[in-house]
């Protein structure tokens, strides 16, 4: 294989490992404060794509053509509006099953991933047929021999990787954070603290769906097409990402992603049979490392053993 | 009246008052008419709740069970019956049977011995390719298969067990959705088992009878040939219900319970865990797929979209609608399940929406399923 090809698989597995890694970001932290896993997180994200997408439609209609300035709109909007939508999940639908069974809680948010699903379908003006999202990045390419580079990816990386910077410093050194990192160790503990558990588990779950409404616009950008069952992928690799890096744990979120999208990748490029096959190799390379690490690659500091 | 012979009659009232329920709803085309008796049904369940009669009629189940066991089959024999001649209503039955049978297999994994099981359909599925491609290409006799879809499944089942042992709780349920991802995947992507475009699958056949023509009785009569599968599918259900029934009152169940409840306490009694989970996980999948080799013999078609993560989720909340580890709740909940979206055309364009609403509502308002699973009864005939 030549290595321009090899750039280009290399390149779009980046891409891909970025996006999963965002949702991932997003199935941890829920899991931290609340020990919860919200399973309508992928679909959440095709609901702030299709926001928008909407956005963007609305702008073009009011007559703003420039594209730097629809971009920041499409985001601004997408992002705010799952900001919002996920606080409002975790407020009525996640909070009050805190104390169920771990199952009811994934079925339940699996639901809500169907709901929102069906109603984009149904109720988004012709939903249930793939619609084109703009091209609203530069469309330059640069050439090293049989590579092309294009823009937009270096872009597109680059604000996934400013997202995944901000986060960490968002978690890590400001009070937010330490708030959110003390829920997540010890609930009573921190409320005693006074630290108001509801705001902060609310705040975080607005964090990880606003993340993921930007992972969802990077797909959008990146493949020019978006459609009302691309959450459910997205949500079920996000899911498989986080628990392979170790639930709770940011950086195995962001590993996991990267590790996923590896794994496709050579899937699709380096495996003797088919590429369709990658997906099957990369989940069967998953439940591997489960047997190898049943609490993820960076393990949960507490477990209980027989 | 004595106490005993009450109790019975409350019991075999409600088993009549049942089947004429289902027999209606089942005959009723007009979307109104469906939508008033269900609007009336859902009225007089939640009344008799509140007056306790529901409780009494639970009562009546548990203190005479054969008794009840059998005239529900004869009830549920009255209304194939009555539908002897029409094929959509059996096909209704007879599906609902199926999947009676695989969610009495899920029951055991998770309801009994706490086991997530993400890849119900997934393993439907190898029930369903195993009979297409045995029909197809040998000449093994199709009881056989039945039993030799099941036995795949299992066999199939088995790689997950290293993983599904390793890991616990939410670790388990990426297991087998990666699991069940993966099987779809690669039915797609496979050429030999007719990748996206499915397989056919011929009818049953046994000792010469075919399965997949209409029963002639003398001239006038003749029967819908679904109701050669209604009868399997009820003979299978009734089998894995008895065994479900069996394997819970046992002290099988009993370890099972220990297990699910608590693996620490569990294993300090010396139950041996792994022993335990491996048997429930095995035994499930096992029920899964002869219910998937019987179903892909019915349609006669099946294609990878059918056992999508979707199917594998309509396949756990109908475990989980009727209550963790209650079969009879698996009964009722797989009747709702299967037959509210055929019936109700009218919304067919939105049944997933509200399909996924109710069971929001359910889990929100009535987490514990709609029949819940009692105490486990030490002492026969003993009321707490």
């Amino acid at each position: 294989m030549d290595v321009g090809l090899l750039g280009q698989f290399v390149a779009n597995g980046m891409m891909l490992g970025m996006m999963y890694a965002l949702v991932a970001v997003g199935f941890t932290l829920f899991f931290g404060v609340l020990d919860v896993i919200k399973f309508s997180h992928g679909d959440v994200l095709m609901v702030g794509t299709f926001a928008g997408f909407s956005t963007y439609l609305g702008l073009s209609a009011m007559g703003v053509e420039n594209a730097f300035v629809q971009l920041v709109g499409v985001l601004v909007v997408a992002v705010c509006s799952m900001a919002f939508l996920g606080a409002v999940i975790a407020r009525y639908l996640v909070l009050p099953l805190k104390s169920a069974p771990p199952l009811n809680i994934l079925l339940i948010t699996l639901m809500l991933g169907t709901v929102l699903r069906e109603a984009v379908r149904l109720f988004y003006p012709d939903g249930s047929n793939p619609k084109p999202f703009p091209y609203l990045l530069p469309t330059d390419t640069w050439s090293f021999g049989s590579f092309t580079l294009r823009a937009d990816s270096v872009i597109l990386l680059l604000g996934g990787l400013l997202v995944i910077v901000g986060v960490h410093v968002l978690i890590n050194k400001t009070k937010m954070g330490l708030a959110m990192r003390a829920v997540a160790q010890d609930e009573e503990t921190a409320k005693c603290m006074g630290i108001n558990f509801t705001m902060i588990v609310l705040l975080t779950f607005a964090l990880g769906s606003g993340v993921a409404a930007f992972a969802g616009v990077m797909n959008g950008l990146y493949y020019n097409e978006i459609n009302f069952s691309m959450g459910l992928l997205l949500g079920v690799i996000g899911f498989s990402a986080a628990i392979i890096g170790g639930l709770g744990n940011i950086y195995g979120a962001i590993l996991g992603g990267f590790l996923f999208a590896a794994l496709q990748t050579v899937g699709a490029v380096a495996l003797p049979f088919s590429s369709a096959y990658k997906d099957v190799f990369a989940f069967s390379v998953v439940i591997a490392l489960m047997v190898w690490r049943p609490t993820g690659l960076i393990a949960e500091k507490s477990s209980e053993r027989v | 009246m004595t106490d005993k012979s009450k109790d019975m009659l409350i019991g075999l009232v409600a088993i009549v008052l049942g089947s004429v329920f289902l027999i209606t709803f089942i005959a009723i085309e007009d979307q109104v008419e469906i939508l008033a008796l269900i609007t009336l049904t859902a009225i007089a369940v939640v009344v008799s709740a509140r007056m306790g009669v529901s409780k009494r009629i639970s009562e009546a189940f548990a203190s005479n069970e054969p008794l009840m066991n059998g005239a529900v089959l004869v009830a549920l024999l009255v209304v194939t019956f009555w539908f002897r001649e029409d094929h959509f209503p059996l096909l209704m039955i007879a599906t609902v049977m199926l999947y009676l049978t695989a969610c009495l297999g899920l029951n055991i994994q998770f309801g009994y011995t706490g086991v997530v099981n993400f890849a119900g359909a997934a393993f439907f599925g190898v029930g369903c390719y195993t009979a297409a491609v045995l029909n197809q290409h040998t000449a093994i006799p199709h009881l056989m298969v039945v039993v030799l879809g099941g036995v795949i499944a299992a066999l199939i089942g088995s790689i997950l067990i290293l993983p599904v042992l390793r890991t616990r709780g939410h670790y388990a349920a990426v297991v087998t959705i990666a699991f069940g991802i993966l099987f779809k995947t690669f039915l797609e992507v496979n050429d030999t088992l007719g990748g996206p475009q499915g397989l056919k699958v011929p009818g049953m056949e046994v000792l010469g009878w075919d399965f997949n023509s209409n029963i002639e009785i003398g001239d006038e009569i003749e029967l819908s040939f679904y109701l050669n599968y209604v009868a399997i599918g009820l003979i299978l259900s009734a089998l894995a219900f008895a065994l479900t029934r069996r394997v819970e009152r046992s002290w099988i169940g009993l370890s099972l319970d220990a297990v699910r409840l608590d693996e620490t306490a569990a294993a300090c009694f010396g139950i041996n865990i792994k022993h335990w989970k491996i048997t429930a996980f095995t035994l499930g999948n096992f029920l899964v797929g002869m219910a998937g080799a019987v179903f892909a013999m019915m349609l006669g078609f099946i294609a990878p979209t059918n056992f999508a993560f979707g199917d594998s989720l309509i396949l756990v909340s109908i475990v989980l609608l009727g209550g963790m580890g209650s079969p009879w709740g698996t009964v009722v909940a797989a009747g709702l399940v299967i037959l509210l979206p055929e019936k109700l055309q009218v919304i067919q364009e939105y049944r997933f929406l509200l399909y996924a609403v109710v069971v929001i509502l359910i889990l929100l308002f009535r987490p514990q399923g709609l029949l819940p699973r009692g105490l486990r009864a030490y002492v026969p005939g003993w009321r707490g």
